[in-house]
């Protein structure tokens, strides 16, 4: 299979920088180019297998989908968003109900199916 | 990666790395140690005692709705005998504060507490909206803190409650910390780490979450899908609490116990008497009866600056000067209602009227 489904989530006020909308239905290649360096000039095409062609590829992670994320779905502000190459702090993310920093952060590797959730805490209470 | 287990209960898939102690624990250790710490935390500070009645802060956000299903998990569980009440403020901010209310409106239901809902627009004669409306975005920060914590306190009074718990938590108090340090407030620095204030004839407040961490509190309320509601508030947020902020969360992604070592540091400042002794006394309002360390209390001076069309009179000493030079306030002035201290003497009375035989 060449590329995988995921549900991803915003909340906290996170949705906001994507077009107000909470749920997002996201599909990435199954595979990447190991060299983040390729990814901007190969941008995900689901169904696509040219990103495998050039550059040695490994199985993708949760840094892919940040990446994804900040070209395709984001609509305001990135630097809310990311922040040195990973979710600005204050940000939770979860990965299939579990905290990602328990699967590896951005090395936790992806899967057809699974739901991945961004929470900001920085909003008030 | 392959799934790890809890620490504790050492069966369940682990969910959470908490970021106090970097535990990996599962769901429902995590639900039972974050509602155990609380209560150790209410029972070490004795905040409590059977039959007070406690007013729970509450603004629809995460803080507060965790804090609300936390308190009433707690006195159910370990019988503190407290009766619960939802305390809310309308600072009548459109499109924020209305949105927001629904959510304390439904948590009403879901916990079965009375609700008090009290606007700015009751007790002051001015909402948000207006106020800004005439004085700009530029110092409206300083209305509305002055009137919230007025508000706060005139809600617990008519709800005849002991007591108001709020939802500060651990970052809060960290970041309070470093802002009384950068700004060389020592008399703030020496109060701000307290759980609980209570001056001579204040209600008592207190911070049940003081040593929560907010991942932790998101995390709870997301895992048990508590309904909360999350937006900025429109009118410029506090931008010198968003600098120790974003400072605060660097510091607890490079060392997640830098939160809690913070309110530690904060705790173990010695004030000296002398810093003490520089702070005003107390006294009443002579308008409206509200604690003041001035003739007129804060939220008096404010009101009377947005009356007379200076606005500013409350918030610098010139202007207020100008204001006085300018003659006395009119007599048709609009005031707010004189403060009536919930009556915790007539209760009292009545327990030592009433003494169970043995």
């Amino acid at each position: 299979m060449s590329t995988i489904t995921l549900s991803v989530q915003f909340s906290g006020g996170l949705e906001t920088l994507f077009g107000n909308r909470t749920a997002h239905t996201v599909a990435l290649p199954a595979r990447v180019p190991v060299d983040a360096a390729h990814w901007a000039a190969s941008p995900a095409q689901p169904g696509s297998e040219q990103a495998g062609t050039e550059a040695e590829t490994k199985p993708v992670d949760m840094a892919y989908l940040l990446h994804h994320l900040r070209a395709r779905a984001l609509t305001a502000r990135p630097e809310l968003f990311l922040e040195h190459g990973t979710v600005r702090p204050g940000i939770l993310v979860l990965l299939n109900d579990a905290d990602w920093e328990l699967e590896g952060e951005g090395a936790a590797l992806l899967h057809d199916k699974d739901e991945v959730v961004f929470i900001s805490t920085l909003h008030g209470g | 990666m392959p799934p790890k287990n809890c620490a504790i209960c050492n069966s369940a898939r682990a969910i959470l790395k908490r970021p106090k102690t970097g535990q990996l624990i599962c769901k429902d250790c995590f639900f039972y140690v974050f509602e155990t710490e609380v209560h150790n935390t209410i029972l070490e500070a004795e905040l409590f005692k059977p039959g007070d009645r406690v007013a729970i802060g509450a603004s629809g956000g995460k803080d507060s709705t965790v804090l609300a299903h936390v308190m009433k998990t707690l006195n159910d569980r370990y019988n503190y005998g407290l009766e619960l009440f939802l305390l809310s403020i309308d600072e009548g901010i459109t499109g924020y504060r209305d949105d927001s209310l629904e959510t304390v409106k439904r948590n009403q239901e879901q916990y079965d507490m009375p609700l008090k809902i009290l606007s700015y627009d009751e007790l002051y004669g001015w909402t948000m909206d207006a106020i800004v409306a005439q004085i700009g975005k530029k110092n409206n920060c300083t209305f509305c803190g002055v009137f919230r914590r007025q508000a706060l306190d005139r809600g617990a009074a008519i709800l005849d409650v002991d007591h108001i718990v709020t939802g500060h938590n651990a970052d809060d108090i960290a970041e309070t910390v470093l802002m009384n340090i950068m700004r060389g407030d020592i008399a703030r620095l020496g109060r701000c780490t307290s759980i609980c204030t209570q001056g001579e004839d204040t209600i008592k407040r207190s911070k049940p979450f003081k040593y929560a961490y907010e991942k932790e509190i998101v995390m709870y309320a997301y895992f048990k899908k508590l309904d909360y509601f999350s937006t900025e508030c429109i009118y410029s947020p506090d931008a010198y609490r968003g600098h120790a902020r974003a400072f605060l969360k660097d510091l607890e992604a490079a060392r997640p116990s830098a939160i809690i070592d913070i309110i530690h540091s904060g705790e173990a400042f010695e004030i000296k008497e002398v810093v003490k002794a520089t702070q005003k006394l107390q006294q009443t309002c002579k308008r409206c009866g509200y604690m003041s360390s001035n003739e007129l209390c804060k939220a008096c001076t404010l009101l009377e600056g947005l009356e007379r069309g200076m606005a500013n009179a409350g918030v610098t000493d010139r202007a207020r000067k100008r204001m006085d030079a300018e003659g006395p306030a009119p007599e048709n002035l609009r005031t707010i209602p004189f403060f009536q201290q919930p009556n915790g003497l007539r209760r009292t009375e009545i327990a030592i009227a009433y003494t169970p035989s043995s």
